[in-house]
């Protein structure tokens, strides 16, 4: 990943100077930007920090003790396979070609990226840095998933698991929303990732958690978390990066990136409220991993209005948020028994779909030239709504799937020996002392 | 000799230890535990997720003294561990057989 970094640095750093000594024999340079280039490249090292340790230390923060180093390694992991295969293949397959279903191979390999190559969807910036900066969306997708699973997957599945959950669940609909697939050509908003990312890693989790079943003791035993200041750390972590996560999607150093970090940071702040307010309203004491919660909600469900939508509406998302997302977790989940053992689906599922919803209702004409319902366009919301029946059904039936090939070759879950002594000894060999 | 063992709350380690050496108690062990006795666990939740915590951390004190102060050394432990709220904790006295101090190999009440 550093490699990756280096290289897409210098590459920028060239950029910039050739634009500044541009003659007319450097042309089709020209479009190159120095500070978009700048704040790209910011932007991109933001969300891998959301990834590790950010990431990382939100859900190791929320599990057992024993299970921590086990937790951080499927993130850890993540990043490792993820960043590979993209540059193998998930950049070409998501965003090259104009296909409706899937892009092309053109660029496996990175075959044709070149000094001076520029994405169409990105024409300001060096085509290589706007293929790291959608590496590391694909990254913290596949890490989200793993939160549903905590505490009982075995590292050997859940490898396996995320090689096949990049290829078949997420390319197809990065490419379907981002890389000039039917979702982005039917009209569908999605800014920085509701669909793409939230949704489908919460409904993904959720199909994952009911598929592996709930852990040992579930119900029965306390399963209280080791440390939660590790998860306030990682929530902090998370919501600076999540400035790059849904600022750098405008892919540009301009206002749009900054209407959209304000309607975000409003979010966050709104849904740590709301969920701190309703818990010490329903159970007299706000939580710590209720405000945290709050602002994780607020931040997936802005994260797919955040570019299309004037700051105050993040105050409201962020409210609803709060207050949906809260339910989910404490309510539907204990309803229906799913053991979504870090809430994938109730915070980043719920969320995801809520804030695409929502994105239908808020657009504004004046900010991303498209209106929503509230500005009378109501046929917004259908297409939303469109885009989330696909999203929901697409991660939920090809997750399923996937589960039960891996499943065939190597078994999901640890056996029980192994989940009573903890993953870190049992897949690991380590333990926190 | 005796052995003092008291189970007290943490926060009343160091008014126990500053009143311990004032009778002339030259060392004490000191180990974080958990338990419970007559005061209930209490409930913790997280995101929805009740759990009943059953054991409460508290510290256990060992002390071995002269048996013509472990009275006095339960008194004072008494006096400064208490809050009068429940889970304030016990004491236990039992006998010491044998003593030995390894650097200097003295042995029984030389060696406290």
């Amino acid at each position: 990943m550093g490699a990756h970094l280096g290289r897409a640095a210098k590459l920028a750093a060239l950029s910039g100077l050739v634009t500044i000594f541009a003659t007319p024999a450097f042309a089709q340079t020209d479009t190159i930007s120095a500070a978009d280039t700048a704040w790209m490249i910011v932007a991109t090292a933001l969300v891998l920090m959301m990834t590790i340790p950010g990431l990382a230390l939100f859900y190791a923060g929320m599990v057992r003790k024993k299970n921590v180093l086990a937790t951080m390694a499927q993130s850890l992991a993540a990043v490792a396979i993820i960043s590979i295969l993209w540059v193998a293949f998930g950049y070409s397959l998501v965003f090259t070609g104009d296909g409706p279903w899937l892009g092309t191979l053109n660029r496996w390999f990175l075959a044709g990226v070149t000094m001076d190559s520029v994405n169409p969807a990105a024409r300001t910036i060096p085509e290589a840095l706007f293929m790291l900066y959608q590496m590391t969306f694909a990254i913290i997708t596949v890490a989200l998933v793993a939160g549903s699973v905590a505490d009982r997957m075995r590292f050997s599945a859940y490898l396996a698991f995320s090689i096949g959950w990049f290829l078949f669940v997420y390319i197809p609909l990065a490419h379907w929303v981002w890389g000039g697939g039917f979702l982005g050509a039917a009209g569908v908003l999605d800014f920085a990732g509701g669909l793409v990312v939230h949704l489908s890693a919460g409904a993904g989790g959720l199909v994952a958690a009911k598929v592996l079943g709930r852990r040992h003791g579930y119900g029965t035993e306390n399963l209280s978390p080791f440390d939660l200041s590790l998860a306030v750390v990682g929530t902090g972590l998370l919501w600076v990066g999540w400035f790059g996560f849904n600022g750098g999607s405008a892919l540009a150093a301009n206002s749009r990136a900054v209407m959209a970090i304000i309607a975000t940071h409003l979010a966050a702040c709104a849904g740590a409220l709301t969920w701190g307010t309703i818990e010490w309203s329903m159970r007299r004491k706000p939580s710590v991993l209720g405000m945290i919660s709050g602002a994780v909600a607020g931040l997936g469900t802005i994260t797919p209005a955040s570019g299309f939508v004037a700051p105050w509406a993040g105050v409201v998302i962020g409210v609803t948020a709060g207050m949906v997302c809260f339910w989910a977790c404490t309510w539907l989940k204990h309803r229906f028994r799913y053991d979504d053992s870090l809430d994938v689906f109730g915070v980043h599922g719920v969320g995801g779909l809520v804030g695409t919803l929502l994105t239908g209702v808020f657009a504004s004409a004046a900010i991303c030239g498209t209106s929503g319902l509230i500005e009378g366009n109501p046929h917004q919301l259908l297409l939303q709504l469109y885009g989330v029946a696909v999203t929901l059904t697409w991660s939920v039936v090809v997750t399923f799937v996937l589960l039960k090939l891996v499943s065939a070759f190597v078994p999901l879950r640890v056996s029980r020996e192994h989940e009573l002594v903890g993953l870190d000894i049992s897949q690991h060999g380590e333990a926190l002392q | 000799m005796k052995l003092v063992v008291a189970i007290i709350k943490p926060f009343k380690l160091d008014e126990v230890r500053q009143a311990l050496t004032e009778i002339g108690v030259s060392g004490m062990t000191v180990t974080e535990v958990k338990g419970y006795g007559r005061q209930k666990g209490h409930t913790e939740v997280y995101r929805g997720a009740e759990y009943v915590v059953n054991f409460l951390p508290k510290l256990r004190i060992e002390i071995a003294v002269a048996s013509n102060i472990a009275d006095k050394a339960v008194e004072v432990i008494t006096a400064n561990a208490r809050t009068g709220q429940i889970g304030d904790g016990k004491i236990f006295v039992t006998p010491i057989d044998r003593a030995l101090r390894i650097r200097t190999g003295e042995t029984d009440s030389d060696a406290l």
